[in-house]
């Protein structure tokens, strides 16, 4: 596949490898915030090959780990009322709420949709006049245009029996706040590239500089993320704390000023409670007043009953990069992708299912155990 | 899923117990003969004698038997390449090849959803029976139920089957040695995209096909040739992860894949990029994993070759000692990478 | 965040600004994508698509700029024949 094979290209990322061990003075801790390049990260064994040269934690990148449990409580909810139909993007299935996840209550009886696009939750709604159609819009600035679309064109078609459960997140404040973290030992972020498709990277300027750490735009495939770390590290290594792009083929400083517009036009930023990381300053997005008859909490109202985290979970922890997967009691044991204590565990985006899966499940520790 | 989804135009409301089943269908008294006689055995043609009585009274076959049993309840009923009556009796027939059987005998059980249009029974028993006449096999019994609307996704089948057993017999997973080599049939993940892509409506063109063919042919080439296969499987949920897993369990070795070595048909590598679906864990149905003695891989990979269905075949792997991981892939930076199990069926994401 | 695959657009289908779409190339398959966010791309263009939508224009200029800084590093002459990356090991 073109734009991506060359970008898996096992050669080319062995000679990055060798680049970057040749170019550290020193093993420096980078941050990589989207989930996809989290799991990229492992997949391909890179975390590992680098291991003395660069320590890579990992962030809240995973949009569908950060979902309140009080959207999630409510998409249920709102899927087990009669005559309504949720659709929903895969990823958020299994995700566990308070009593459940969305797969549970289909199985149930629910009527909850599977879709790839805001668009087929449009088409679903078309087909079916009958039913309200809630679409649960999760992501985030990559997603939110793709939302903003839908709504838009919801309005054109006049479709009475649409709305959105809103939960679309902003990357640059929780990249902010945990570097006001005491505790924060990130030297240099690796910026999420498909985001930065939309946003651009201007507003990184202001958080190198304030901060002092290098922001590489990274993208997704392997030699992609080395070609990453590769910058970000030069650049600490020569103490300059600038933001760099190294996915210039998808991301432009100024980014996609027609999504934007399409954003603009619907959304309002606001302060909002990240799952596991708490409440954010102008952490998500919102549908603006004029377009809040589109917003399914005003049509149906909010979730009637109480949020229940699970205690056990530390993804809050794992989310701001402060606990590995593997170090939490619970990973492999209590908690595994198929019975899952929370959102990290599960998604595809997750850190946790990144470990659970790259770096072997702890059954295999028995196979180890077991004698020639 | 309605009718809608099953792949053929709906047929109109006010239509009678001829067009479509009924509970009556399922009683057992003049609706069920007559469905029997009138329906079933006609789309069955050439329909085997011992069909219309209680139990079908056979030779004694002569050598073991290998008896296998299995479930189908494919959603939507129809996908490109494939049905849910040619799925029943390949699927069925496949588990009876990877013994080491030739199938002889098949049993077709039948639970039906009200409402269902005879049309669409008829097309798929027509098509159980042009996949019977292709591997061979005969369906001497069967039964049929009906239950009431809502239930049954429209239509599923339940078979037995009894092959007879051909030395030699694969030894199996349990015997799997360090050296063995690992094979694949054919490009992976084609199943499971199809089914997908149909029953989601994805608009995915040109439509994804299924691998869904016997097995046998392939299984008889490596026979002929006396290539020393180990253990062999069909990869179908779980896909070639779910059977690498269970021999790694078994033999308590390391099964090691390389990735840019496994096949993939561009059709079904563009879906799963798009969908975010590792092809490692879809389901196939035309498909197997093979494990043969050390040096054996290339002969085994011609001799599938020969066969139009299998000519991608490769080699795509070893068994190992025990290391980090039951099943790890090679990802081409030079390290082996576990690879997890399935985790219930692949779920497209956006993520 | 995020899975965005490149195609080709292969067709303009709607060209409407807020309905837009086109057929976009995935490795021989075609799906319909919405447009609304690239309305300006040409046919022949590679987009990324996420979600259904594509979200950018890849640029072929920068793509091989890229490679062409990696070719300076040194690449396969380097590399040690014996360890093919085909190789079953």
């Amino acid at each position: 596949m073109k734009y991506v094979d060359e970008f898996r290209d096992p050669r080319r990322a062995q000679s990055l490898v060798r680049e970057i061990h040749g170019r550290v003075s020193r093993r420096w801790t980078l941050m990589e915030v989207c989930g996809g390049q989290t799991h990229g990260l492992l997949r391909y064994g890179i975390a590992e090959e680098l291991a003395d040269a660069v320590e890579l934690i990992h962030g809240p990148g995973c949009p569908v780990c950060v979902t309140s449990l009080a959207a999630i409580d409510l998409a249920i909810e709102l899927a087990c009322r009669a005559g309504t139909i949720v659709a929903s993007f895969g990823d958020m299935l299994r995700v566990p709420g308070s009593r459940g996840s969305l797969a549970d209550a289909r199985s149930a009886g629910a009527a909850v949709r599977m879709v790839y696009s805001p668009l087929d939750a449009i088409e679903i709604a078309r087909r079916n006049p009958t039913e309200q159609v809630v679409f649960f819009a999760v992501g985030f600035e990559t997603t939110a245009p793709a939302t903003a679309v839908a709504v838009q064109q919801a309005k054109e078609l006049d479709l009475q029996n649409f709305s959105l459960l809103v939960s679309h997140v902003r990357v640059l404040p929780a990249m902010e706040s945990l570097l006001q973290q005491p505790d924060a030992r990130i030297d240099g972020f690796l910026a999420a590239g498909h985001v930065c498709t939309i946003t651009g990277y201007e507003p990184y300027d202001k958080l190198a500089d304030q901060y002092r750490v290098p922001v590489v735009v990274t993208g997704f495939e392997p030699v992609d993320l080395l070609a990453g770390i590769l910058e970000c590290v030069s650049l600490l290594e020569s103490r300059s704390f600038e933001v760099k792009n190294c996915y210039s083929r998808s991301v432009c400083r100024d980014g996609n000023q027609a999504a934007r517009k399409l954003m603009d036009e619907v959304y309002e930023i606001i302060d909002c409670d990240w799952r596991g990381l708490g409440m954010l300053l102008q952490g998500g997005l919102r549908l603006r007043p004029e377009w809040r008859h589109f917003d399914a909490t005003f049509r149906f109202g909010g979730c009637s009953l109480p949020v229940i985290e699970t205690p056990e979970c530390q993804g809050g922890l794992v989310l701001s990069g402060r606990l590995k997967p593997h170090e939490c009691p619970s990973f492999g044991g209590a908690c595994t992708p198929d019975r899952p204590l929370g959102a990290p565990m599960v998604s595809s985006e997750g850190a946790c299912a990144a470990y659970y899966r790259y770096r072997g499940a702890p059954i295999d520790a028995t196979l180890n155990a077991v004698s020639d | 899923m309605t009718f809608a989804t099953a792949g053929i135009a709906c047929p109109t409301m006010h239509s009678s117990s001829q067009d479509r089943i009924t509970l009556a269908h399922g009683e057992g008294g003049r609706q069920s003969r007559r469905l029997i006689a009138e329906v079933i055995l006609p789309a069955l043609n050439p329909a085997d004698q011992h069909l219309t009585e209680d139990a079908a009274c056979l030779p004694q076959p002569t050598g073991p038997i290998a008896f296998t049993t299995d479930s189908f309840v494919v959603s939507p009923i129809f996908f490109p390449a494939g049905d849910i009556g040619s799925l029943s009796v390949f699927g069925t027939t496949n588990d009876l090849a990877v013994a080491g059987a030739v199938p002889l005998w098949m049993s077709l059980a039948l639970v039906l959803e009200e409402g269902l249009p005879m049309s669409i029974l008829s097309r798929v028993l027509a098509s159980v029976g042009r996949a019977a006449r292709e591997v061979g096999v005969r369906v001497v019994t069967g039964d049929t139920k009906v239950v009431p609307k809502g239930m049954a996704d429209g239509l599923y089948i339940n078979t037995a089957a009894v092959g007879l057993i051909r030395p030699p017999v694969p030894a199996g997973p349990t015997a799997l040695a360090v050296g063995d080599e690992l094979i694949l049939s054919g490009p992976i993940a084609r199943h499971g995209v199809a089914v997908l892509a149909a029953r989601e409506q994805l608009g995915i063109l040109p439509e994804p096909t299924s691998d869904c063919g016997s097995l046998l042919p392939g299984v008889e080439a490596l026979r002929r040739r006396s290539i020393p296969v180990r253990a062999i499987r069909d990869a179908t949920r779980g896909g070639v992860s779910a059977v690498l897993h269970e021999w790694a369990r078994d033999c308590r070795l390391s099964l090691s894949i390389n990735e840019l070595s496994i096949p993939v048909a561009d059709e079904t590598r563009g879906v799963c990029e798009l969908l975010g679906l590792d092809p490692l864990h879809v389901a196939n149905e035309g498909t197997m994993v093979i494990a043969v003695a050390p040096g054996a891989g290339e002969a085994a990979v011609a001799a599938l070759q020969e066969l139009p269905q299998h000519r991608q075949a490769a080699l795509c792997g070893v068994v190992q000692v025990r290391q980090l991981a039951s099943v790890v892939v090679q990802r081409g930076l030079g390290r082996a990478i576990p690879l997890d199990e399935p985790q219930g069926a692949p779920l497209p994401r956006i993520c | 965040m995020c899975l965005a695959i490149p195609g080709k657009l292969t067709q303009w289908i709607n060209r409407d600004p807020l309905f837009a779409t086109a057929e976009v190339e995935f490795a021989s398959i075609r799906r319909v994508c919405h447009m609304a966010c690239v309305p300006e791309a040409l046919v022949g263009d590679y987009v990324l698509v996420h979600a259904g939508v594509a979200i950018t224009r890849v640029d072929p200029a920068e793509a091989q700029r890229l490679l062409d800084d990696l070719q300076s590093l040194g690449t396969a002459d380097e590399w040690p024949p014996e360890e093919d990356p085909h190789e079953i090991r």
